[in-house]
């Protein structure tokens, strides 16, 4: 299955989007995630199922004016 | 003390956490400044990274509020997303709502602001609005549900300070009841002094403290200007005159000739 991450093309079998952030190391809870420009809160991850082609960003706390 | 919508806050400085030398002059320079609000944004998490753990870690650490912020959003779905994202990580309903519609001078898109506005407001989000000092835009903003506005005095990080005086005492007397926070433009703590010297309920600032060449004294004087202003303020300011008028008493004055 190929995903859009964060801007890059990624191949996944990552069946849900708390999978694939295990799969790449991402873990706290100061994430925040969104697919097809869309929140998936952090409760609906496990359940949140990928499709193909999605488009996945996964944001952080960063400085900000 | 600063009633703020919910919140009391100790002062009128509301600060940017982005561009300082380091973590730890930024922690200092909030500290001297004694805002008690800062900024903060989201950015992509690279995989594995902790560098947002890092910066989140030490913004807590400080004991202020978080403003977080949309900026770099273009579009209104883009700036919806983003705060609501923001909502889940930082935990607060208030949001700085910044809709860019200028690559050149980072105006803001104001159509794209209302509407995000009305949207953010309606979905229980307390939304500070970057924006111009137009006036009719700051009622549709009201409309929206707004109940406080942030309109620039210059564009982001130009210091030029308030280029436009009129418009922003044009905004003030329309607006009496609202609280009104200059964001944008500030490069020198004269300019925070004049504008809460118009009235203007508190200012935000970024660049001009962090990229100073001691952010700690810059905020530190910042803060003095602030509070100068609003008192100056408060306590009646004389209105310029085109006569000179002498303040020493002429009555009594002895005579030589």
């Amino acid at each position: 299955m190929k995903l859009i991450v964060n801007g890059e093309a990624l191949d996944s079998a990552a069946a849900t989007l708390a999978v694939l952030l295990a799969e790449l190391d991402y873990e706290g809870d100061w994430l925040a995630t969104a697919v097809n420009s869309d929140v998936v809160h952090k409760a609906n991850r496990a359940e949140f199922r990928l499709s193909d082609g999605d488009r996945i960003e996964i944001l952080s706390p960063m400085q900000g004016g | 003390m600063f009633d703020l919508l919910e919140a009391v806050l100790p002062s009128r400085l509301l600060l940017g956490t982005a561009q300082y030398p380091s973590p730890a002059i930024l922690a200092d320079a909030v500290r001297a400044s004694g805002a008690s609000v800062v900024t903060v944004s989201l950015r992509r998490e690279m995989a594995g990274g902790r560098g947002g753990e890092k910066f989140w870690s030490l913004v807590n650490s400080l004991g202020v509020r978080i403003l977080p912020n949309t900026a770099g959003c273009h579009s209104v779905k883009e700036a919806v997303t983003t705060a609501k994202m923001a909502r889940e990580v930082f935990g607060t309903s208030w949001i700085k709502l910044e809709v860019i519609g200028n690559h050149d001078t980072l105006q803001p898109d104001v159509f794209s602001l209302v509407k995000a506005a009305r949207i953010l407001c309606e979905d229980g989000f307390t939304v500070f609005p970057y924006t111009t000092d137009d006036l009719v835009v700051a009622e549709r903003l009201l409309g929206a549900g707004c109940k406080v506005l942030m309109p620039w005095c210059a564009p982001i990080g130009s210091a030029l300070g308030p280029v436009n005086i009129m418009a922003l005492r044009s905004m003030r007397g329309h607006f009496p009841d609202v609280p009104l926070i200059v964001d944008a433009g500030l490069g020198r703590p004269s300019h925070a002094a004049t504008v809460m010297e118009l009235g203007f309920d508190a200012v935000l600032l970024n660049t001009a403290v962090a990229k100073a060449a001691d952010p700690v004294g810059m905020a530190r004087a910042f803060s003095k200007a602030v509070d100068a202003g609003r008192e100056a303020f408060g306590s009646g300011l004389l209105e310029p005159r085109d006569v000179a008028v002498p303040s020493t008493p002429t009555i009594g004055r002895a005579v030589f000739s």
